[in-house]
């Protein structure tokens, strides 16, 4: 059951792709083939629409950032045949996988049978043995639960959402590929496993980020993201080959084992002597840090919105995204005995969650309100993490695939009905134009900022608690900004939905022509939807309560006793992010409903402020004259001089220069008169004869 | 006087000498370097009979018959590629036959 649950995705994958490739080659036979349509597609349509979107923004709000008109996708060519086949497989197979994934969470979350299933050996090379084997535990079932269920849903929506895309077979080949090496990476039961699919997820997210190859926003996006996390995973092969080297396996059983004879041990590294555990905790908390877009390696999240809103709802939402958290719930008995290192993971995680709220706040485009709150929230999970409350993340990270899928699928749909408009300042009114994508958004956004009783109440709340009662260094820290960062979640939630939904339409064109989804899209919504109010309750004991124990069991290990002081936690903490999240209600409410002037006469004060979120801390422009500029520089630098100069001058091109200089002399020898030969050779001659007469030939 | 054998090597030396600026200074024709080599190949003659005869050996005489042999194949095989090269390029000017030219 497991190796279907795992390779059908593959094998729909593999379909999709054989069918994608007879495509492409039935349509350019000669394989030489130039996109013509891109020229047009490039200066064409989106021109217009960006004209538009312009004069829309200045006279709205004092900011003319705006990079819409990059959804435009509208494509004359015929779509690819085969296009429904490689659909429905993909999906198909799919569903199948996610129907197991259920029976598999039952089987093991609540019949203890947990299973490790040997597929065949990988690597043997000396010391090193890696072999690739599934293991399923509590902590695998969730994960494969969340990771199969989002994923056909989200399969299900693309049929409607790509239905003008030509290129069909291929975006659902690198869905199922992503969804396998998703999977992979979840069951994985060695380190090395691990890194195969934490680096299969990330070529897939590179790929479906780049789906749109003729725009170059989207290339650039995709390079970004690529890039950001190679620099995370350089610190997670760092620390995969930490543990290798301090354990000699990579297999979890055997580090797990290992670990506590660890601590105290050193890393001797240029004369600095590490604690060991915290060093490789950290190094591996480096790659969680990139792959999860945690404050400072977050930069590549907002703009891999580049992408399909399908596969920002799947990998950049609900799956992929939280590979980081997963990995370091994975690794929960090696940080356990690292307290320096969990400090540190709160510390990024409460940073994270509340950087990303601000800048949540004053984002225009509904993709990146969304992106950088799923950016937020993947902070309250590591908050959670570093307080040693696993499961507590890992409940976030359950819900939160509910919600943040259906808040993407949801502005999918949206910016479907308006025909690929993002920007929220040309939105406005929608709720009566689609009244079912606008109570979607409604349930997602009530259980985003964790509205009592839906799933995000019960595992924002115990997040917030397990920071107010752990005994980590940063722990009031980790409180104090997640509880913040909630009451800035309700508000940027809120206006998103208030612009969106509500109000005056901005763009009437826009606003006449929009039209619900075709019912493709609204079945996999409306099934997260009662996800999102569902995943809540009944889960509440397993993921925070006493059920853990019974639950995990051995698959993490928890903060001793945790648990239990969560639930002596004082009234009025408990009840703080609820008046939080109403306060964020409330503001928005006033802000963008009863005096939608405030917020423009606010930004108007406050000019430095505002600029400062708009601009997303600067991040990008830091990164640009500290990273990219000196790496640009010195490219050019090795191209013009190094290569250019140096090389070619010395190397190749300068030994035929001279070859040719000496030839071009020598030539100059051959004059082709007879009598200059004559010359030559009696002159050779003579000095022959001299030399044997007086030299030492005639010895 | 009586004429010894310095007197024959001298003549032999003089001829050689010419038949060699024959070949450098002629700029006109390539018939006049055919004879030039033939000049040398004289002095050769005569230097191989002088000694022959000055050391009473036969072979020297014997061997510069050969020597006439091969000239006298030599300036027909010569004159004969003259000819065709006169047939082909119109032209036997030692300045015209440069189609070795680098």
């Amino acid at each position: 059951m497991y190796q279907a649950i795992v390779f059908l995705p593959l094998i729909g994958a593999l379909l999709a792709g054989l069918i994608a490739i007879l495509g492409a080659h039935a349509r350019h036979p000669s394989g030489d083939s130039v996109e013509h349509h891109a020229d047009a597609h490039g200066h064409g349509a989106p021109s217009l629409h960006e004209d538009a979107a312009v004069i829309h923004a200045s006279h709205h709000e004092p900011d003319v950032h705006d990079d819409h008109g990059h959804a435009d996708h509208h494509v004359t060519e015929p779509p690819a045949a085969g296009s429904r086949a490689a659909e429905l497989i993909t999906t198909g197979l799919l569903l199948v996988s996610a129907a197991l994934s259920w029976v598999a969470l039952v089987d093991v979350g609540f019949m203890h049978h947990d299973a490790r299933v040997a597929l065949f050996p990988w690597i043997v090379s000396g010391d090193l043995q890696v072999a690739w084997a599934l293991r399923i535990d509590t902590l695998t079932a969730v994960m494969l639960v969340v990771v199969n269920t989002v994923s056909s849903l989200v399969h299900l929506y693309s049929i409607g959402y790509m239905d003008e895309d030509p290129h069909r077979p291929r975006f659902f080949a690198y869905l199922s590929l992503f969804t396998f090496a998703m999977l992979m990476l979840v069951t994985a039961d060695n380190l090395v496993q691990l890194f195969f699919g934490w680096e299969g997820v990330g070529l897939a997210s590179y790929l479906l980020i780049g789906f749109w190859y003729q725009k170059p926003s989207a290339n650039a996006a995709a390079i970004k993201a690529f890039v950001v996390n190679r620099v995370g995973d350089f610190g997670f092969a760092l620390g995969i080959f930490a543990i290798f080297m301090l354990i000699g396996s990579t297999d979890f059983e055997t580090i797990f084992a290992g670990a506590p004879g660890l601590s105290g041990k050193t890393i001797d590294f240029f004369g600095w002597h590490a604690d060991a555990l915290t060093l490789t905790c950290l190094l591996l908390f480096m790659g969680a840090m990139g792959k999860s877009a945690q404050f400072m390696l977050h930069t590549w999240l907002p703009d891999a919105m580049e992408g399909p809103t399908p596969v920002s709802a799947l990998i950049h939402a609900a799956t992929m995204v939280t590979a980081g958290v997963f990995m370091v719930a994975r690794l929960s008995p090696l940080f356990e005995l690292a307290p320096n290192a969990q400090a540190f993971v709160m510390l990024v995680g409460a940073t994270t969650a509340f950087f990303a709220a601000t800048v949540g706040l004053v984002q225009n485009d509904i993709k990146r309100i969304v992106a950088y709150s799923t950016c937020s929230q993947l902070g309250y999970m590591f908050v959670a993490m570093g307080a040693g409350a696993y499961s507590v993340g890992m409940f976030h990270l359950f819900t939160h695939a509910f919600f943040k899928a259906l808040l993407f699928l949801g502005s999918g749909s949206v910016i479907y009905a308006m025909h690929h408009e993002q920007d929220i300042r040309n939105m406005g009114g929608l709720k009566n134009k689609i009244p079912y994508t606008y109570v979607v958004m409604v349930i997602g956004t009530l259980a985003l900022t964790g509205f009592p009783l839906t799933a995000g109440y019960f595992s924002k709340d115990a997040i917030i608690e397990s920071a107010y009662v752990s005994h980590n260094p940063f722990a009031f820290y980790g409180f104090l900004m997640t509880v913040v960062a909630a009451g800035l979640t309700s508000f940027y939630s809120w206006r998103l939905i208030f612009k969106t939904f509500h109000g005056e339409p901005h763009d009437q064109e826009h606003y006449e022509a929009a039209h619900e989804s075709p019912i493709w899209m609204l079945v996999p919504i409306g099934i997260l939807a009662a996800g999102s109010i569902l995943a809540g309750y009944p889960f509440k004991e397993l993921f925070a309560g006493h059920g853990v124990e019974e639950f995990f069991r051995e698959s993490v290990k928890m903060h001793p006793g945790i648990i239990d002081e969560m639930h002596h936690v004082p009234a009025t903490i408990a009840f703080l992010p609820t008046a939080m999240m109403a306060l964020g209600y409330v503001v928005s409410l006033l802000f963008y409903i009863s005096r939608p002037y405030l917020p423009v006469e606010l930004a108007r004060q406050h000019q430095m402020l505002y600029r400062f979120l708009l601009n997303k801390w600067y991040f990008d422009e830091l990164y640009d004259l500290i990273f990219v500029r000196p790496a640009k520089w010195l490219g050019r630098f090795l191209w013009k001089k190094g290569d250019g100069f140096v090389i070619d001058g010395f190397g190749p091109d300068g030994v035929s220069a001279g070859v040719l200089d000496v030839t071009r002399n020598v030539v100059k020898l051959q004059t082709g008169y007879l009598y200059h030969y004559a010359f030559a050779m009696l002159i050779g001659v003579a000095g022959l004869i001299t030399w044997f007469m007086f030299g030492t030939g005639g010895q | 006087m009586t004429i010894g054998l310095g007197h024959y090597l001298a003549v032999a030396a003089i001829l050689f000498t010419l038949g060699i600026l024959g070949i450098f200074l002629n700029r006109k024709n390539i018939i006049v370097i055919l004879m030039s080599i033939e000049l040398i190949l004289l002095a050769v003659n005569i230097n191989l009979v002088a000694f022959s005869s000055f050391l009473g050996d036969i072979v020297g005489q014997v061997f510069a018959l050969l020597v006439l042999t091969v000239a006298a194949a030599e300036a027909a095989i010569g004159l004969a590629v003259l000819v065709v090269y006169f047939r082909n390029r119109g032209s036997i000017a030692v300045e015209d036959v440069n189609l070795m030219k680098g």
